[in-house]
């Protein structure tokens, strides 16, 4: 992984020298074991910061919009996906951007790592060929690291950028994915099962819309929910309130969510968020045969209409 | 300072026997989430975590709250006040930090010219019984904002894990007259000996992790300085810093209309939304997540410190810990002291 780091410098203070771009959005070391956090850099000498590790999990793609500048930006592979959909719906051109793709072996979730220490603290993390070493007061221990990866990560099947101007390291192998058993689980339990399990977990929601806003697709200038004039949804904690929230918010990323995962793993209350987007991610695909962020040229399914478009979902819900 | 001693496994005893007087609150797990709740049984309670995910604050100020409705009754407009009927709260197993908060909380919504009947309906009765950290975490700077791992400072009661055994340290009447009526015995000489040790050695752990010795007056010279702009560039603009934060207080009035009922409605806010300060003409005078953040600091460190003589951050980490962009109040403010 620290190779990894020095191609990335090592590519960045190249943009910067040559002035191909104006800022570079990527990954510096985190204040807490277990996280990287997000860095934006200027100037060639501050190329030492960046780093990359199994815990760049934010969606650089985020940062994108609304800047003027030219932007080199660190991608892992759903980076990449978003920053696709994103160039499509006309957020940022290609040109503004220099993709740096970095192949990705997944991200570690924290938590899943954590719950495995039966609430000691993790003090010091390290990575080291396929293992994940926790250091806390009075004990170490070793974690093969494929089995901590984020959710999403899991059933991630695209794990080399989709698209990129530069790409760092290797490649990786692809996994084999048994693309949506999760989905199909959940398709085969009764209406009131799935409607009792989204309704739990929605509960436990209190709104701070974390979720949202570390969306890369949720860019819109004034969400649903913030508009005051009128006033479309309710504001409290209700159960109404906050459902009508979530399944707007889900259909709105109807055929663009790219499946990172950035809204689960930003929710403190451990809102199980993806089960509805994924979802509509796998309609999408049965029923259209898209997926979001893979190719810059079709059109996403919600974007545009042809007379023999599957309509069977309308008509017989 | 009186003290008592209960063993723990009597502890099932008094708690029912509390449960039976009061409404009881304590940490209990919700999935692997340990929050505040009302419990039916001692069972359902959990005094091993280090500390919950939302802060107990909800329990005095909740997220949303009706504070009157109103509709017709022929000609006339009637308006209606919720009155609760509740037994008197009583917070159990509560950590240190935020006892604290509750004080804080106190100095905004029972200020001389602005008491407010809803908060004080809940906070007049309540008693506060807080369980000392054994283990703080690394997270954790109460010290480093005048509070401690063993501060008893909002708390009626505070116990110390001794092993088998709680010691309960009396701190207030209130707190007295409780254990005087539950009955417990006195505490002796060598289990007093133990509780120090067991508090020296969580005091000891904690090292300061911020400067707050002047820390007011580099924040307001600092107000225009750039560096609020690299500081803050990576903030989502989520709620999550305040809305975990056991001593932000911010809240927003909405009314809500169906037919010919309306509700006056209380929800908790937050600084970071674009929506808090955008005003009727469309003009934000916090357009950015800089401005937004740079309030969430000044407000704790140096606002609060006008108004009410004092911090309004009681060190327990949670902003810290679940920020979704590893945003660390610790460093924004070390990164000010150092300018
Ligand atoms: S909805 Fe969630 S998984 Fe989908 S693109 Fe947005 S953050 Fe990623
Ligand atoms: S991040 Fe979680 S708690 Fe926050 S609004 Fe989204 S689902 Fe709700
Ligand atoms: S500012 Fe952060 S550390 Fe301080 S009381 Fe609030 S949540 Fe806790």
């Amino acid at each position: 992984m620290s190779e990894l780091s020095g191609q990335i410098r090592e590519a960045v203070r190249k943009l910067l020298r040559q002035k191909e771009v104006d800022l570079v959005i990527g990954f510096e070391a985190g204040t807490l074991p277990l996280h990287s956090t997000p860095c934006f850099i200027r100037e060639q000498q501050e190329a030492e910061r960046l780093i990359w590790n199994s815990f760049c999990d934010n969606n650089l793609a985020k940062y994108l919009g609304k800047r003027q500048e030219k932007i080199a930006i660190i991608a892992k592979s759903c980076d990449a996906r978003a920053i696709v959909e994103l160039i499509k719906e006309k957020q940022i051109s290609r040109e503004q951007v220099v993709i740096v793709g970095v192949p990705c072996h997944g991200m570690i979730d924290r938590r899943r790592a954590e719950a495995e220490l039966e609430g000691k603290e993790i003090l010091e993390a390290e990575e080291n060929d396929g293992e994940l070493t926790l250091k806390g007061n009075g004990f170490t221990k070793v974690l093969k690291r494929s089995d901590y990866l984020c959710y999403g990560c899991e059933v991630c099947f695209h794990r080399n950028p989709v698209i990129y101007d530069i790409l760092i390291g290797d490649g990786v192998a692809e996994k084999a994915t048994d693309q949506y058993s999760d989905i199909a689980e959940f398709e085969a339990k009764s209406t009131e099962e799935r409607w009792r399990y989204i309704s739990d977990q929605v509960s436990k929601c209190i709104r701070c819309y974390a979720c949202r806003n570390a969306c890369p697709l949720c860019y819109c200038r004034e969400c649903f929910v913030d508009n005051t004039h009128p006033q479309w949804t309710g504001k409290t904690t209700d159960i109404s309130d906050t459902m009508i929230f979530h399944l707007m918010r889900a259909f709105h990323l109807a055929g663009r969510c790219v499946g990172c995962g950035a809204c689960e793993r930003a929710c403190p209350m451990k809102v199980d968020i993806r089960k509805l987007n994924r979802k509509l991610v796998s309609d999408v695909k049965v029923l259209f045969d898209y997926e979001a962020g893979i190719s810059l040229d079709r059109t996403a399914p919600l974007a545009t209409f042809k007379p023999d478009d599957p309509e069977g979902f309308m008509l017989n819900p | 300072m009186k003290t008592k001693i209960i063993r723990k496994q009597d502890m099932t005893g008094l708690l029912n026997n509390l449960i039976q007087e009061y409404e009881v609150f304590a940490p209990v797990k919700r999935d692997d989430l340990v929050i505040f709740d009302r419990i039916g049984s001692d069972k359902d309670v959990s005094l091993e975590y280090t500390n919950s995910i939302k802060p107990p604050k909800e329990i005095l100020f909740p997220q949303s709250e009706t504070l009157f409705t109103c509709g017709s009754i022929g000609d006339a407009a009637s308006i209606e006040v919720p009155v609760s009927e509740e037994r008197p709260r009583l917070l159990f197993g509560i950590r240190p930090c935020d006892a604290r908060s509750f004080l804080l909380l106190d100095k905004v919504f029972n200020e001389e010219n602005h008491r407010d009947v809803y908060y004080l309906s809940r906070r007049n009765d309540m008693m506060v019984i807080a369980i000392g950290c054994i283990k703080p975490r690394a997270t954790c700077f109460c010290t480093s904002v005048g509070g401690g791992p063993f501060s008893s400072q909002g708390s009626d009661l505070l116990l110390v894990d001794i092993g088998d055994d709680y010691i309960i340290q009396v701190i207030t009447d209130k707190g007295s007259r409780l254990v005087e009526k539950v009955g417990v015995a006195d505490a002796g000489e060598n289990k007093l000996a133990l509780m120090k040790m067991v508090i020296q050695e969580a005091e000891l752990s904690m090292s300061p992790q911020i400067k707050t010795d002047g820390l007011k007056e580099k924040l307001d010279s600092a107000f225009d300085d750039p560096i609020w702009g690299s500081l803050t560039e990576k903030c989502l603009s989520c709620g999550i810093c305040t809305y975990l934060c056991p001593s932000c207080y911010c809240f927003d009035i909405i009314d809500e209309v169906t037919d010919s009922k309306g509700e006056r409605i209380r929800i908790w806010d937050s600084c970071q939304f674009p929506l808090f300060t955008l005003q009727a003409s469309g003009s934000n005078p916090r357009p950015t997540n800089k401005e937004r953040h740079r309030q969430r600091v000044m407000h704790k460190f140096s606002y609060c410190v006008d108004n009410y003589g004092q911090v309004s951050c009681v060190g327990c980490g949670r902003c810290v810990i679940e920020c979704p962009v590893n945003l660390d109040i610790r460093q924004v403010l070390t990164t000010i002291s150092n300018r």
